[in-house]
């Protein structure tokens, strides 16, 4: 049954993509209705995309994206308006109206330290309700494995990374999805759930399957109930956090085999669009690798009326200046990935690369080639960034060769990155393997605001916090938390858990103290390789940071991807999640090569050493009498015959 | 042990070793020297070999190509130095990040307890500059160290030219999965401490020290390097660090391997390897080479940079490059494919270095003797202590043979004893605290009474409270309880015999150089003192034997080891700039010999000067 029902679908797959193509290619057509922007721009035919190349250096002056702007550039929109009627006829087809859509997008920040940055998101919304039991079988575009797990385990929202490297806060500025070094795992589970420890083991379980990762090693000691840091970022008003789990394998090493999985959600697989840059070979030769995977409930339109699920993945990739590019200022897709893109996912409402120029208005710092006159702007993490755009929906954008290989050419290695206004470190002080001191950074770099920032800390239980020694001290002088939850670990069951609300003055640096005592460990408690120490996860760092430009807080409205993650409560702040470095400590650790030599030695000592040393001091001694001889023996017994007492 | 629950035997045995005791001690002491010699003949003695797989197996291809403008930098730093006068921050942080690096500086400043006139310094102010290579996709969590000292004047230009050429070279490879921090320290061990202390958040010895900025989690392991010439002949490697702390030899066999691979000369030392281990020379050399890794040890300090890590779990050696004017020449190049490879098996490292050994000497660099194999040597001499107390004990035990008939009662004869103990061992200990605090304390004073310059002040106080301790009046036993006894001076005796043997006991298992060259000078002492011996001769080997004579005896010897004897008055001049330097030894980088003598084996030697002269 279930093969059938299979079969079925990837037919009304094949079907589906294969009007799209001939769509694409004979008449104009959106899927979605709610997309307009680059149905707006569509050419109407072949000739017509000539037309426009011929008349858009003519027109001289960048266009801005209509999405962001429509009345920035009344002239441009007043242009397309002619366009605009055309797009609305839906193209009506046996395949029934589809209800979800999914986009594309690929963000390219270059680095002023010379290393590139490069954003991937896939979105999938999908008009369905998994909640309240409903039966959902009908798979379209949204991956069915993932479907099957919201439903069997009643999940509200779930966010998944896997991530290789550190995040050079200082270096790169901040990132467009924060993620730890390792795997992170956060899920909100629906109200009705009843046992949410039982669901939450078997969730991890099969999330190991689907993404081959050592997900099951999520148990109860590295599992943790935050209060306050990891609010739901979908709609939903349950915020009691007995629903949610969280947990992080610091150690988790994400390679190829977790790429491969997460590939195969992407409706075109790896097989078109943007995803057809994504080859492990390149990816892994990078400074930094993040993959995730989020899905959350989302509000349909401005009104609410509708809810709809969006399972948004994000692949982000920081390359490395002087190993990728040998040193030379200058990168190109194929540098990046070894591959170029010639076409979108078939499949994709939306395909589009954004490259941030924000720093590079007229072109000083960097050319890019092709120039695109497209241009797009975005409040995004308090700053209002400007965005070359390339619609691959479009062929004119892959020009006549039929494939496009964005070239960025650095021409000054001046200027400086602006500073990220929230930082944060962690290291182990100390020496010895009897106690240590976990001292956590926060900086503050605004230089007149201060604000609250959320600190949540989960160490393992073999690490015994001495929570009396917690210390939160500011420019010299002690910082009370205003709000404090601890949570005390219980060995082998479950682990530390501190979260607390500190104020950061301006232009300062928070130290957070505590100091801990290391346990000695059972001797099967201890990993393969117990002297390379053992990980404490990152701190998450989360805080409303004070923005320079409005928000934009309506966040059904259509913007780019990136910039649409976080949801925005208010216009004057924006929300950040900085993680810390994970940290390795030794704890005593015995010396596992010998165990025969110390059983030996044990052995010979309590047998030996103590045995006899135990029989000196407990047994009295007395010398004994030399045995009688025969006569006087002989003469006892006939004494004792006699009734006389013996010699 | 039904030798000893048989009360028969258990006295015939006891008699034996009473009556043969003399005897048996001399046998042991001389088998506990002739076993420590031996350790030094190549067939008694064990090849070294790599124990940790993760440096075994995979050889590493070393290609680094840059030598040459590697020294040419060392030319530029230089340059920088001479026209800054000092450390060239600037410079350094501006070359190490057009390198790639994420460059951080620490500045420090301490002053010293006194001035040290050996170098030349009082208050010290510096700057650490360090570079951090980030491994990619690695989350900062392990790191290894390269670091090379700025010091004054001309010296080890060569070691930061190569320090950065590397830095350069290894920004370019991909297969880093630990953070590489190069550092450049200046003034020496002071600002290594510094650097450490601020990597670490610790403070140990009162010095003040910026924060880091960066950091790059534990760190594995740290190589020091010194070069000071363009070219090389030999490497010289260093282990001995701060209280005799060794690395695991690993690091040694690390070293030793990549030498033999890429064809350098190695030295460990100052001393090359010599195959005709048979020849009298031969055993002559390995002895030698030996005994300075024993006189190193037992100095307690740091004979290189590297020393202050191994505090902090850290594994690191120096690396020393000797021009010696030899035929066999070596390019920088070398050195660098050297320290290359050495630094990729440091990369592949899974878990810290723990394998092999950490307690070991080396009579050659392809030779170690391990724990196993020393301790006996001074498992003989200490048992010599034990016998002596045996002895003591039973003498105590049985009636003195005088007086057989009225038996004492052992009660009375107790109680004044515990008071004509007590006060000597009070007595010598308040000596020795005076020994540790007045030098350092009354130096001010000194200075403005003598004619005498700082440092002078310091040791020449110290020379005069080890006298004084020797005329103090010991014996105030006779104002408690009238005339010492002969019961009296055999209960000290025990009591300080077993003090001794507690005292080496401990001291051998931290610090085996040590504790094995205080028992060769200390367990004779406690072996033949009593107040029956003739006074002057007795008093004369005493002061002998004392620490601070085998200290100035230390002091010639291991000049001659270096094969560069000198007179009595240099020599002289040499032992009053070691005690100096002991001193500061303690208070810069929490060195222990100091206090271990002043506090613990001087008063307890005092026991037995209190025990010659015991009326």
């Amino acid at each position: 049954m279930a093969a059938h029902r299979c079969s079925r679908s990837a037919l009304l797959l094949i079907l589906c993509g294969l009007t799209l193509f001939t769509a694409a290619d004979s008449q104009e057509t959106t899927v979605n209705g709610g997309h307009h922007a680059s149905a707006v721009k569509n050419p109407q035919t072949s000739t017509e995309t000539a037309d426009q190349t011929t008349e858009q250096p003519a027109v001289e002056e960048r266009r801005w994206e209509a999405t962001e702007v429509e009345e920035a550039t009344p002239d441009d929109a007043a242009a397309d308006k002619q366009d605009s009627p055309v797009p609305e006829t839906v193209v009506l087809t046996s395949v029934p109206q589809p209800k979800d859509d999914f986009q594309e997008e690929l963000v390219i920040r270059p680095l002023h330290s010379g290393d590139i940055y490069a954003s991937f998101q896939f979105r999938t919304v999908w008009e369905t309700d998994f909640t309240r039991g409903n039966k959902v079988s009908h798979y379209r575009l949204f991956p069915k494995s993932l479907g099957q797990v919201i439903s069997k385990f009643s999940v509200r929202e779930l966010h998944i990374s896997f991530t290789q490297g550190y995040w050079r806060t200082m270096q790169w500025g901040q990132p467009f999805q924060p993620a730890p070094p390792g795997a992170e795992l956060w899920v909100w589970f629906q109200d009705s759930v009843t046992d949410v420890d039982s669901t939450w083991k078997e969730l991890t379980n099969v999330l190991s399957g689907i993404f081959c990762a050592s997900l099951n090693f999520i148990d109860s000691t590295n599992t943790v109930q935050p209060s306050a840091s990891f609010k739901p970022l979908g709609i939903g008003n349950v915020t009691d956090h007995r629903f949610l789990r969280y947990a992080t394998l610091p150690r988790e090493i994400v390679c190829t085999e977790n790429l491969t999985p997460w590939k195969k959600l992407l409706p075109c697989g790896s097989k078109a669009g943007l995803a057809v840059l994504l080859k492990s070979e390149k990816l892994f030769h990078s400074s930094f690798h993040s993959q995730a995977v989020h899905i959350r409930p989302m509000c349909q339109d401005w009104e609410c009326k509708t809810t709809s699920w969006e399972l948004r993945q994000t692949l982000n990739v920081v390359f490395d200046l002087h190993t990728s590019a040998q040193g030379k200022r200058e990168w190109s897709l194929f540098k990046m990935f070894s591959r170029t893109l010639t076409e979108a996912c078939p499949l994709a409402s939306s395909s589009k690369i954004y490259i941030d120029i924000t720093d590079n208005p007229e072109g000083e710092q960097f050319e890019v080639s092709p120039a695109t006159p497209l241009l797009s702007q975005a409040s995004v993490l308090g700053d209002r960034r400007t965005f070359s755009v390339y619609d691959l929906t479009q062929q004119i954008t892959f020009g006549t060769v039929r494939s496009l290989n964005l070239l960025i050419r650095w021409k000054s290695s001046e200027g400086d990155m602006l500073r990220p206004l929230l930082h944060g470190e962690r290291y182990v002080a100390g020496y010895g393997l009897q106690t240590g001191e976990i001292h956590t950074l926060m900086y503050n770099y605004h230089p007149y605001r201060s604000f609250p920032v959320l600190l949540l800390d989960s160490v393992p239980w073999y690490l015994r916090l001495y929570i009396h020694t917690l210390t939160v001290t500011s420019k010299g002088k002690d910082n009370k938390p205003s709000y404090i939850h601890y949570q005390p670990s219980k060995d082998r069951v479950r682990p530390h858990l501190l979260e607390m609300l500190v104020q950061l003055p301006p232009n300062s640096v928070t130290e957070v103290t505590v100091q801990f005592e290391r346990a000695l460990l059972k001797w099967t408690e201890y990993t393969p390789d117990p002297n390379h120490g053992f990980y404490v996860g990152s701190s998450v760092i989360s805080s409303l940071v004070p923005s320079i430009v409005a928000m934009d807080t309506n966040s059904t409205r259509e913007r780019p991807l990136f910039s649409s993650f976080f949801p925005c409560k208010e216009e004057s702040s924006y929300f950040v999640r900085v993680y810390t470095e994970p940290l390795l400590v030794n704890l005593p650790t015995p010396d596992f090569s010998m165990p025969y030599n110390v059983i030996c030695l044990t052995c010979t000592v309590v047998a030996v050493g103590y045995g006899s040393l135990y029989n000196l001091l407990t047994r009295s001694f007395q010398i004994e009498e030399p045995n009688p001889g025969l006569a006087k023996r002989i003469a006892n017994v006939i004494r004792k015959m006699r009734g006389v007492p013996p010699l | 042990m039904g030798l000893l629950s048989d009360p028969n035997r258990r006295r015939a045995l006891i008699s034996l070793l009473t009556r043969l005791n003399a005897p048996i001690c001399v046998v042991c002491y001389m088998a506990g020297v002739v076993w420590f010699m031996g350790l030094a003949f190549e067939p008694f003695t064990l090849r070294t070999y790599m124990s940790e797989n993760a440096m075994g197996s995979t050889m590493v291809e070393e290609r680094f190509p840059s030598g040459e403008r590697a020294l040419a930098t060392g030319r530029e730093f230089a340059a920088h130095k001479k026209k800054v006068g000092g450390m060239p921050v600037d410079w350094l942080v501006k070359t190490m990040q057009a390198r790639g690096l994420e460059v951080f500086t620490q500045t420090f400043s301490r002053t010293l307890p006194f001035p040290d006139e050996n170098k030349e310094r009082y208050m010290v102010k510096g700057t650490n500059v360090y570079g951090i290579l980030r491994a990619p996709r690695a989350p900062r969590t392990e790191a290894l160290v390269l670091s090379a000292p700025c010091t004054q004047g001309d010296h080890n230009n060569q070691a930061v030219g190569l320090l950065l050429g590397l830095a350069q070279y290894f920004r370019n490879q991909i297969y880093w999965a630990k953070d590489i921090i190069f550092l450049i320290n200046e003034h020496d061990l002071i600002g290594m401490q510094a650097w450490l202390e601020g990597y670490h958040h610790t403070n140990t010895t009162g010095m003040d020290w910026s924060p880091l900025q960066g950091r790059g989690g534990s760190i594995q392991a740290a190589l020091s390097l010194e070069l000071s010439s363009d070219v090389i002949t030999s490497m010289d490697l260093v282990l001995e660090g701060l209280n005799g702390q060794l690395p695991n030899l690993d690091l040694a066999n690390l070293f030793y391997a990549f030498c033999q691979k890429i064809g350098v000369l190695c030295t460990i030392q100052g001393k090359l390897q010599r195959n005709d281990w048979d020849s009298v020379s031969g055993y002559s050399h390995s002895v030698q080479t030996m005994m300075l890794m024993v006189m190193k040890q037992a100095s307690g300090r740091p004979w290189g940079d590297h020393g202050l890590f191994l505090r902090y779990h850290i594994e690191a050696a120096t690396i020393k490059g000797i021009n010696s004017f030899r035929q066999y020449k070596t390019d920088t190049n070398t050195i660098g494919r050297l320290l290359e490879g050495m630094y990729r098996k440091l990369n592949n490292l899974l878990e810290r270095l723990h394998q092999s050994y950490f307690f070991y000497l080396m009579p050659s660099l392809s030779h170690f003797v391990s724990i196993g194999y020393y301790m006996p040597a001074f498992g003989l001499l200490a048992v010599i202590l034990l016998l002596r107390a045996l002895d003591l004990w039973v003498q105590l035990a049985s009636p003195p043979p005088g007086t057989e008939d009225g038996v004492v009662d052992t009660e009375q004869m107790w109680s004044p004893d515990v008071l004509s103990v007590l006060t000597p061992l009070v007595i010598s200990h308040l000596t020795g605290v005076a020994l540790y605090y007045l030098p350092i304390h009354f130096q001010k004073m000194a200075l403005e009474h003598f004619p005498v310059s700082d440092t002078e002040a310091v040791v020449l106080t110290a020379i005069a409270v080890y006298t004084a301790g020797l005329a103090l009046p010991h014996n105030t036993h006779r104002f408690v309880s009238g005339e010492g006894t002969e019961h009296g001076w055999r209960v000290l005796k025990l009591v300080a015999v077993l003090y001794l043997a507690v005292l080496l006991g401990c001291t051998a298992l931290i610090n085996f150089s040590l504790g094995f060259i205080l028992a060769l000078t200390l367990v004779p002492v406690a072996a033949f003192v009593t107040p029956h011996v003739p006074k002057v001769p007795s008093a004369f080997v005493l002061v002998i034997l004392s620490p601070a004579c085998t200290l100035l005896f230390s002091v010639f010897f291991f000049q001659e080891l270096q094969e560069v004897p000198i007179s009595f008055q240099d020599g002289w001049v040499l032992y009053l700039s070691v005690i100096s330097q002991g001193i500061l030894d303690h208070s810069l980088y929490g060195s222990l010999v100091y206090p271990l003598i002043a506090l613990l084996v001087y008063p307890c030697w005092l026991l037995f000067w209190n025990i010659l002269f015991w009326e």
